[in-house]
């Protein structure tokens, strides 16, 4: 507000002072009154760069996170369609790894082992089991944004992938380049759809849905950079993974916990 | 603008023709001249189409239409944030922020609520009922963390709603928790289903009382050498006094040869002391 | 939404195996993308094969260069077609060429196929006729007088001095031709290749495969059609024109199939993370189409039958026969090299850990009978072209010049 006030009050100096006038009736108002519009809403996306951080050892897979999705951001209902979802992964002791996610986690998931310690299910021990939360890892080098080919999915100054839906052409490529099958084509409206970090949430200074609902705390979203904030606190104190580091992709979606076997 | 394209496509041709006047040898076959004006056409008229066409923000900040940012921004609101619920609601706020649930927020379980938010008479959020609930969160998965608490919904109270016993505003358990898991909850919890669940951690654990107040200051002793577990796990052991009253004809210890058994590994380096998988 | 969409996709999440990322169940590049390499293909196969008339001075060829030119022409209108037709919005597609990325290996589309189009092919195709066409105004009656004028643009200069121009433009187009066919089809390579989140697709070979399977599919093709045409016509086919045929089709399958031996060794070899279920894929659910008839039916048996009748004392008749059939073979192989790697790639979860499947529809704007009608449509637009613009021999208003006023 205070940047607000400044500005009007410089105007209203420099009008007063003649040779100021000109100086600003050739170069002032095009830069002063874009300038004023973007303090309108308070917002500037240069001053921010989001990432999000997941706590795979927290995860309980209540699928929360997923209705949270569905419902914030209009996702088609239907389960082949997700901006997020949640994945079981099950390492038995023989090496087997079985992974499950039903209808994206979002009615939770079914118990398959039974109650004995360590756990067994379909008659094998379990040597480890977890969930691990997947969405859009939001690349700093995204090959969804270089494939495209109008321009209809970018960057933006604030870091977060989006996809501009009455530009987007409908051919897949991004869908096809991404190596995290975190985007689909929304059946509504024929446009490639995807994970967006909540960016009508974010802007306004709330967190994502998902981020909102999760019980335990295994998502954690922030800024890069921003001191003294839980996801600063998490990537100082964790050991932290990316999916698929070898992409070159270099996610913004840090893993704690994550293992091995997650891909 | 055309005009001016006219103009250079009109001096173009009259340097054309000066020019084949000028060197008959050099003379541009009128074929050429043909495809030249057709391309020239196709070319002026490709790029004039794109100066009408190519939408006003692109290319403002980046390759995008930078009216595309907003119009992700201009979503509505499903959900709310815990901090709207606040403003009405503080004692439940205040309730739940001291309680176990302090970091789950009010839409988590009362759903998206920007509806009640914007017409608070008109629209209610949902009220949970029922064990299901709860159960999302806290029904036994083998994939859930340990020390998450859990219960198996068969075994546990079957017949009453939770909130029945657990207010869940602030869900700690009717019988107030020991001591230990009060700040060693993971540890205790996994304790609790595994096959040392009725050893107390002073059996291993040596704990001077000063250790609640200043934890750091004050450690607890662990033990250090096999022959603690052999006191149990040796073949010649006598189960100790703190498990006599667990039936040992169900669920016998299991014994190991204290010389052989592991080499030159210490216990824990092979089994979680808090879980023992061995049987 | 779509209920039939929703019935497809619930039979499609039946019949995956293993774990799949939810997204995956949807198999978003359909028949239409596996047609439009194949059409892309025989493009720059067929133009390759006319420039080895004109460049490399193979005479043997004479009969099909202009054949060659028109088939290519044909193919290259329909190519953009199945894209057009799967696009989400078929109505925005002029955006590629209002803001294309030039990131964007799918951008440089339209730019690759108006250079090739405009440039080349009806560039080397004007030049060669136009001569013909101002003669055949001449002659012409009623429509066919004015189609012929429109195609000749207007022009009348038929001196020895344009006619020679017009032979050395033909020779330089098709100079400039030749890079821009590999161009064409290994840019279409190139996008799936450079898909690095595909281990099917991502490789570097994927670019000269794509160009070799091109130029056997294009000189397939251009066999077929001249056998099928002088037959037509009740005309001698030309046997030497035949032979000369068969063995380039002979020597590209071969660098074909050991091109495709070397990226299948090497990721064999190599055995990254996606072996497993690029294995699975192979011996399960691509068994059919790439061991059967892409290796076995489309290019060992028709190399075979080739190599048998081209250095064999059989009958004529007989080494027709097995020419077309052999030819026949690498068209349906070539097919199906197309649909191992397109639909094959998107088979299997990029999670590495699960086969999803593909139900081809018979209606629908992705369906078989759409899929068929983009596959006849080049041959009708061929038989108008060869009515305008007739490829034969006997339809020459000029002997073949000599060799003199070229050099």
């Amino acid at each position: 507000m205070s940047q607000t006030y400044d500005r009007r009050k410089f105007l209203a100096e420099m009008l007063k002072f003649p040779p100021a006038t000109i100086v600003l009736g050739v170069i002032g108002p095009v830069k002063l009154l874009a300038a004023a519009g973007d303090d309108d809403d308070g917002y500037e996306p240069t001053e921010h760069y989001y990432a999000m951080g997941i706590r795979v050892e927290e995860c309980i897979g209540c699928g929360k996170c997923v209705q949270a999705c569905k419902l914030e951001n209009d996702v088609p209902d239907e389960p082949f369609y997700f901006r997020t979802w949640v994945e079981r992964y099950i390492v038995y002791t023989d090496g087997e790894v079985q992974v499950d996610s039903p209808e994206g986690g979002i009615h939770g998931f079914p118990p398959v082992a039974d109650e004995s310690f360590p756990p067994v299910a379909d008659g094998k021990e379990i040597l480890r089991t977890f969930f691990v939360p997947k969405l859009c890892n939001h690349c700093d080098n995204p090959p969804c944004v270089q494939v495209c080919p109008v321009g209809a999915t970018f960057k933006s100054q604030d870091g977060v992938v989006l996809v501009d839906e009455d530009y987007c052409i409908g051919c897949r490529y991004c869908i096809q380049a991404c190596p995290y099958g975190a985007r689909f084509l929304d059946p509504r409206t024929h446009t490639a759809n995807k994970c967006t970090f909540c960016y009508h949430r974010i802007t306004k200074g709330l967190l994502p849905a998902c981020v909102e609902v999760c019980p335990t705390q295994a998502r954690v979203f922030g800024e890069i950079g921003d001191r003294s904030t839980p996801l600063n606190r998490m990537m100082r104190m964790s050991h932290l993974e990316v999916l698929k580091p070898h992409m070159n992709t270099e996610p913004k979606v840090f893993y704690t916990a994550l293992d091995g076997e997650v891909r | 603008m055309i005009k001016s394209l006219l103009r250079s496509v009109i001096a173009l041709r009259t340097w054309i023709r000066g020019w084949r006047r000028g060197s008959s040898s050099r003379k541009i076959p009128t074929q050429v001249i043909q495809l030249g004006v057709i391309f020239l056409a196709v070319g002026v008229g490709m790029f004039l189409l794109r100066q009408k066409f190519v939408p006003e923000t692109f290319g403002d900040l980046g390759h995008y239409r930078a009216a595309a940012v907003a119009a992700n921004a201009e979503l509505e609101l499903r959900y709310a944030g815990w901090q709207e619920c606040a403003a009405c609601h503080p004692d439940k706020v205040e309730t739940k922020n001291a309680s176990f649930h302090r970091n789950v927020s009010c839409e988590a379980c009362h759903g998206p609520a920007s509806d009640h938010t914007n017409r608070p008479m008109r629209l209610r959020p949902e009220l949970p009922t029922g064990r299901e609930p709860c159960l999302a969160c806290h029904r036994y998965l083998a994939s859930r963390p340990t020390g998450f608490p859990q219960i198996i919904e068969e075994r546990h109270n079957p017949v009453r709603a939770c909130t029945g016993c657990h207010d869940a505003h602030d869900p700690t358990p009717p019988e107030s928790i020991q001591e230990c898991s009060a700040c060693h909850n993971t540890i205790a919890r996994s304790k609790a289903v595994s096959p040392h669940a009725p050893l107390d951690c002073e059996v291993c654990h040596d704990t001077p009382a000063e250790h609640k107040m200043q934890p750091r200051a004050h450690v607890p002793k662990k033990p250090f050498e096999r022959e603690f577990c052999g006191t149990c796990h040796a073949r010649d052991a006598q189960p100790p006094e703190v498990i006599r009253d667990v039936d040992l004809t169900v669920y016998d210890i299991p014994r190991i040869d204290l010389i052989t058994h592991g080499g030159t590994f210490v216990c824990w380096q092979c089994h979680y002391q808090h879980s023992p998988e061995a049987r | 939404m779509d209920p039939e969409h929703l019935a497809q996709l619930e039979s499609a999440l039946a019949h995956v195996t293993g774990f799949i990322y939810p997204n995956e169940v949807e198999l978003h590049w359909s028949i239409l993308i596996v047609i439009y390499p194949y059409l892309t293909g025989l493009v720059a196969g067929a133009f390759i094969l006319a420039s080895l008339e004109k460049v490399f001075n193979v005479k043997e060829l004479q009969p099909t260069y202009r054949l060659a030119l028109l088939t290519a022409l044909a193919f290259l209108i329909v190519a953009p077609m199945p894209l057009q037709a799967h696009l989400g919005h078929p109505e925005r597609a002029f955006e590629i060429f209002l803001t294309p990325n030039s990131a964007s290996a799918m951008a440089m589309f339209g730019f690759v196929y108006a250079w090739y189009l405009m440039v080349v092919l009806l560039m080397e195709i004007w030049f060669d006729y136009r001569a013909d066409l101002v003669r055949w105004r001449q002659s012409d009656k009623g429509v066919m007088k004015l189609v012929h004028w429109v195609v000749s643009l207007g022009s009348r200069d038929v001196s020895p001095a344009a006619v020679a121009f017009d032979r050395k433009a033909v020779q330089f187009i098709t100079i400039v031709g030749i890079p821009s066919a590999f161009l064409l089809h290994g840019y279409v390579g190139f996008i799936f290749g450079s898909v690095k989140a595909n281990p099917w697709w991502s490789s570097v070979l994927m670019p000269i495969v794509f160009l070799f399977s091109a130029i056997v599919s294009g000189i397939s093709m251009v066999l077929l059609i001249y056998y099928v045409t002088t037959l037509l016509r009740r005309k001698e086919l030309d046997m030497k024109c035949l032979n000369t045929l068969a063995s380039f089709l002979l020597y590209a399958l071969i660098i074909d199939l050991s091109l495709e031996a070397l990226d299948f060794i090497h990721r064999l070899y190599e055995s990254e993370e996606s072996i497993e279920i690029l294995e699975q894929l192979i011996f399960g659910k691509l068994f059919l189409s790439l061991t059967i008839v892409q290796i076995l039916l489309g290019t060992i048996v028709p190399m075979v039958f080739l190599a048998a009748a081209r250095f064999s004392e059989l009958p004529d008749e007989m080494k027709r026969m097995i020419y077309f059939v052999a030819a026949l073979l690498v068209q349906v192989g070539i097919f199906s090299t197309r649909w191992n790697v397109v639909i094959g790639g998107q088979l299997f979860s990029k999670s590495l850990r699960g086969l999803t499947a593909y139900k081809l529809e018979l209606g629908g704007q992705e369906g078989l009978l759409v899929a068929i009608g983009l596959l006849v449509l080049p041959f009708l637009i061929l038989a108008l072209l060869l009515k305008i613009l007739p490829p034969w021999e006997e339809a020459k208003t000029s002997p073949e010049p000599s060799e003199a006023p070229l050099a």
